[in-house]
């Protein structure tokens, strides 16, 4: 066996170390992505008066709680039944019985949200059947409402456990979609978006638009709650009667493309009109989003969203100088990856390196697509199933300005010595970045400011005084 | 209120608190709750013991204490976590254990290092990746001394070998493999994960090395994360005093300390809740004396460095001295600046391994009051030696959940909380200071005589900034 005795830094700089680096067939280093668990959580905090809870080992929940705490810096509030290695013998349907009722008494949900982390799957536990037991043996009541997802992590990422919870809370609550009871609303889908802003922005826009909708699932109000003195556990989420009501919607619209899929199909097979376009991140993204929802609503585009529209783009020229011709490597899931992609084609920025660990053959296809509609998108690859190790690699060996990922990417973009906005999920080491919009029209505001006055802080702080400018 | 009177309120509350619970689950939380009392009786508390389903508990699992905890930190050996991508990911760069290094030369501490397992692996099995990624691990980091494999749930259920693959890779490749045990279903808590990381340490590392001459004052840390540069403040301050730091385990360790952690004159241990067990099996096996310590405010400081010093000779007594006398003419200055706003605060604290017992004096030092801790995982023997710390009255909650936490907060009304980030929140909504103290709340560090003034600033800094003021909105009642 070779063994190279004396690694260095230079050498993990190499293009050699680069392709024994993408050789590697087993192991992942630094992956961009979560499990599927966390993601039932997060869309379970979307529903009113919804206590997440986890069938599996205590740990799992420990763990979504932390990560989600320690992006938005707020409560997050979650059971879990704690099975044990008795459970693993037994199964864990004594743990789930003793769980429910404890949670019920305790918390006092409207509804209870069950997914199963790993353990629960391995040793195959029959959820649906235990959960019909727990009701005969009177651990919750008979009529008490609670949704199934199974998510091991070893299956999908966030995203997909966001997707089968969605489904399973909308199988839970909803009513059979009869003919004559179709109300008018659209109900839009967020998809697993980490931003409370994002949600406000569609809520606000809709508003503008005079569209009755929904927000299905919304956890802004949870992630992003006021501080009044006092802590509500449950704060705001779709109300009930409105999940009751979920399969009589008008129709439905998906804002995310991968992060729904199995709910968007379900809805499809029971019925109910979908549309699903992409995360409405850059000018046409939002566009997209604005005439769908016109559509729906059958009235003109106010004015006041075309002037918004109007500033954007205003904004958009005027900075388009310090992003036009300026090389980025993005990373993080399928859906913000198409979004900022969108943006930066417009904004004549050039994506190079497109790493995606949890991409979808899908997704690779419509990445694909999208790069090749773009004079901008034609040096880019896209990196599908890599990490954060690959980046590094790509970084050092063909560099860019600038990295667009979450707070893991910190440490390559320091290696690459290149500025890394942060965008994504999830954020730990910067604040309020989840407080203000990425998706709509001012979300392109929004993204310029953060990219361009990082490179202008970057040009500032690196110029001899010769070149210390009072105009850039 | 007297003494007596704050007691029998106090236990009031806790009678009131658990009325909500149904029979069994009120049975088993009445047992983990106490108020302290002069004498003592019903003041221990039921601990280690299985978590009550549902309750919204703030433990975490085996994998978290030995990869999290005790592994983690060791920073020339690659960990890989060893199962489905989630418990790498949720427990990557989140914990502060510094380390010094070239990162992915021989520091591997902010990696995460997966075998990814997809549904294959659970039915297939596991073991050939693993095989595989091991060599792809010391192809592509060959300076790694070693690689730990560190096995999350599913592992342990699908009934994967990884002892006989760790065997066999650390036959090919010439390092050490370490087969880790810690399934997130075993045990109650973190704390069994902590015993079998000990346990792979004393199995497969300790002893093992190379070895090296010990000097008359080489000495080892046990039991210290380096959380926020705890540990690099003790070394610091033990050094002043003569004495030489030759290993720590694990903040900032190294494969080698851990082979030659008996190798020293005297450990002394920081955390005895993670790692008695390995100062006991040196003592036992090698004669390697050890020693508790408690590097937090300086009445501790003052305390564990004197016991110290007494297991040398003269001159490491006198130099003792002479730091302690350099040290708290500069401490008494910190407290005298604090004193007017923080003395006579009152915390309420709940935390894992020895904090919630360690940092009393820290708080006493600046004149606050602890009203209230509790262990996330402790043991018994961990209670016997808090209870006598504390003061009568006392609250004492073991393995507490956010509804008891809650409800004890709002009812006995301190100053400040002191606990993890599932808390925080939670507490700063109410309006009330908050602090984390498992990882310091990204400050630090807060051990040491280096410790102690940046203690002291964040917890004023909590309890007295001026953002409380601005909750209330003028025109709400």
């Amino acid at each position: 066996m070779e063994t190279r005795t004396k690694a260095t830094t230079a050498w993990l700089n190499t293009v050699e170390y680069r392709e024994l680096n993408f050789a590697r067939e087993k192991l992942v280093i630094n992956p961009a992505k979560a499990c599927q668990p966390l993601g039932a959580l997060f869309c379970a905090l979307g529903v009113e008066g919804c206590l997440p809870f986890t069938h599996g080992s205590q740990g799992c929940t420990a763990y979504f709680r932390s990560t989600l705490s320690r992006h938005y810096r707020e409560p997050v509030a979650a059971v879990t039944d704690s099975m044990t290695e008795d459970s693993a013998v037994f199964g864990g349907q004594n743990n789930l019985h003793e769980g429910l009722k404890n949670a019920y008494t305790l918390y006092q949900p409207k509804v209870i949200a069950v997914f199963t982390s790993c353990m629960a799957e391995v040793i195959g536990d029959d959820i649906k059947a235990y959960l019909g037991n727990a009701r005969e043996k009177e651990s919750i009541p008979q009529d008490f409402p609670v949704a199934l997802a199974n998510t091991p992590s070893f299956k999908g990422s966030h995203i997909t456990g966001y997707d089968s919870m969605l489904k399973g809370l909308i199988e839970c609550l909803a009513t059979p979609r009869q003919a004559d009871k179709i109300n008018d609303k659209l109900y839009i889908v967020p998809g697993f978006d980490t931003y409370p802003a994002n949600l406000r922005e569609y809520k606000r826009i809709l508003k503008l638009l005079k569209a009755l909708y929904t927000l299905l699932p919304d956890n802004s109000d949870v992630f992003d709650a006021p501080n009044l003195g006092t802590y509500q556990m449950y704060s705001g989420g779709t109300p009930i009667t409105e999940m009751n009501d979920a399969l009589n919607a008008a129709s439905y619209l998906f804002l995310q493309t991968y992060s729904t899929p199995t709910t968007s199909k379900y809805l499809a097979s029971k019925e109910v009109p979908v549309e699903t376009i992409s995360m409405p991140i850059g000018i046409a993204g939002m566009d997209k989003f604005i005439e769908s929802v016109a559509k729906f609503t059958g009235a003109e585009v106010p004015e006041e969203i075309t002037f918004e529209r109007g500033r954007a783009v205003d904004a958009m020229t005027d900075a388009h100088p310090y992003i036009h011709g300026k090389k980025f490597a993005l990373f993080g899931d399928p859906d913000l990856l198409i979004g900022l992609v969108t943006f930066l084609l417009e904004m004549g920025g050039m994506p190079v390196h497109i790493v995606c660990t949890n991409a979808t053959p899908t997704f690779i296809t419509d990445m694909e697509s999208l790069l090749a509609s773009s004079p901008y998108g034609q040096e880019a690859t896209l990196y599908a199933g890599k990490d954060l190790w690959h980046l590094r690699s790509l970084l050092v060996t063909e560099p860019v300005d600038m990295l667009l990922g979450d707070s893991h990417g910190k440490w390559a973009a320091r290696d690459a010595n290149i500025p890394l906005v942060r965008i994504g999920f999830p954020i730990t080491d910067r604040v309020n970045l989840h407080r203000s919009p990425i998706i709509g029209y001012s979300g392109v505001i929004n993204l310029i400011t953060m990219i361009t006055n990082t490179f202008l802080e970057e040009v500032d702080r690196n110029s001899t005084e010769a070149h210390f400018e009072m105009m850039r | 209120m007297s003494i007596k009177e704050t007691t029998d309120f106090r236990k009031q509350v806790v009678e009131d608190v658990l009325k909500i619970y149904p029979e069994k689950a009120k049975k088993d939380r009445r047992k983990h709750l106490a108020v302290k009392e002069d004498n003592c009786e019903g003041c221990a508390v039921k601990s280690n013991s299985k978590t009550v389903p549902g309750v919204m508990t703030a433990r975490g699992c085996a994998y978290a204490g030995a990869k999290g905890v005790v592994w983690g930190p060791v920073k020339d050996v690659v960990h890989i976590s060893h199962g489905p991508v989630g418990c790498g990911f949720y427990s990557w760069g989140n914990r502060r254990n510094l380390a010094d290094g070239e990162i992915g030369v021989d520091n591997f501490v902010p990696f995460l290092f997966t075998s990814d397992f997809q549904e294959n692996d659970i039915v297939f099995g596991g073991d050939k990746k693993l095989e595989t990624i091991i060599h792809e691990v010391m192809g592509l980091f060959p300076n790694a001394k070693g690689v730990s494999v560190l096995s999350e749930c599913p592992v342990g259920l699908i009934g994967d070998d990884i002892e006989s693959v760790a065997r066999r890779t650390s036959k090919d490749l010439e390092i050490p493999v370490i087969p880790v045990r810690c399934e997130g279903f075993r045990g109650i808590s973190q704390s069994l994960g902590h015993h079998i990381a000990n346990d792979a340490i004393r199995d497969h590392l300790l002893g093992k090395g190379p070895g090296r001459e010990v000097g008359p004052y080489d000495i080892g840390i046990i039991g210290d994360y380096n959380i926020g540069g705890d540990a690099w403040a003790s070394k610091k301050l033990l050094e002043e005093i003569g004495l030489n730091v030759v290993n720590i385990w694990t903040g900032d360790s190294t494969m080698e300390m851990l082979q030659n952690g008996h190798l020293v004159k005297l450990n002394l241990i920081h955390c005895t809740r993670s790692m008695n067990y390995i100062v006991k099996h040196m003592e036992e096996t090698y004669g390697t004396p050890w020693l508790e310590f408690n590097f937090f405010g300086p009445t501790n400081i003052r305390e564990s460095l004197l016991k110290i010093a007494k297991k040398f000779d003269q001159t490491i007594m006198e130099k003792t001295l002479i730091v302690i006398e350099k040290y708290e003419a500069a401490m008494a200055k910190v407290i005298e600046s604090y004193h007017s706003r923080l003395s006579g605060k009152k915390v309420m604290l709940y935390i894992g391994g020895l904090r919630p017992r360690h940092m009393i004096g820290a708080y006493e030092d600046l004149g606050m009051v602890v009203i209230g801790t509790g262990y996330e995982f402790a043991h018994k023997e961990d209670y016997e030696v808090t209870i006598p710390e504390l003061k009568e009255g006392t609250l004492i909650y073991d393995d507490v959940n956010a509804y008891e936490l809650e409800e004890f907060v709002q009812k006995l009304k301190p100053d400040l909380v002191g606990s993890g980030i599932k808390e925080k929140y939670v507490f700063e909504k109410m309006g009330l200071p908050f602090r984390q103290m498992h990882s310091w709340d990204y400050s630090g560090p807060y051990q040491g005589y280096e410790g102690f003034p940046i203690f002291a600033r964040d917890m004023d800094m909590a309890i007295n900034s001026p953002t409380w003021k601005s909750i209330k909105a003028p025109w709400t009642k």
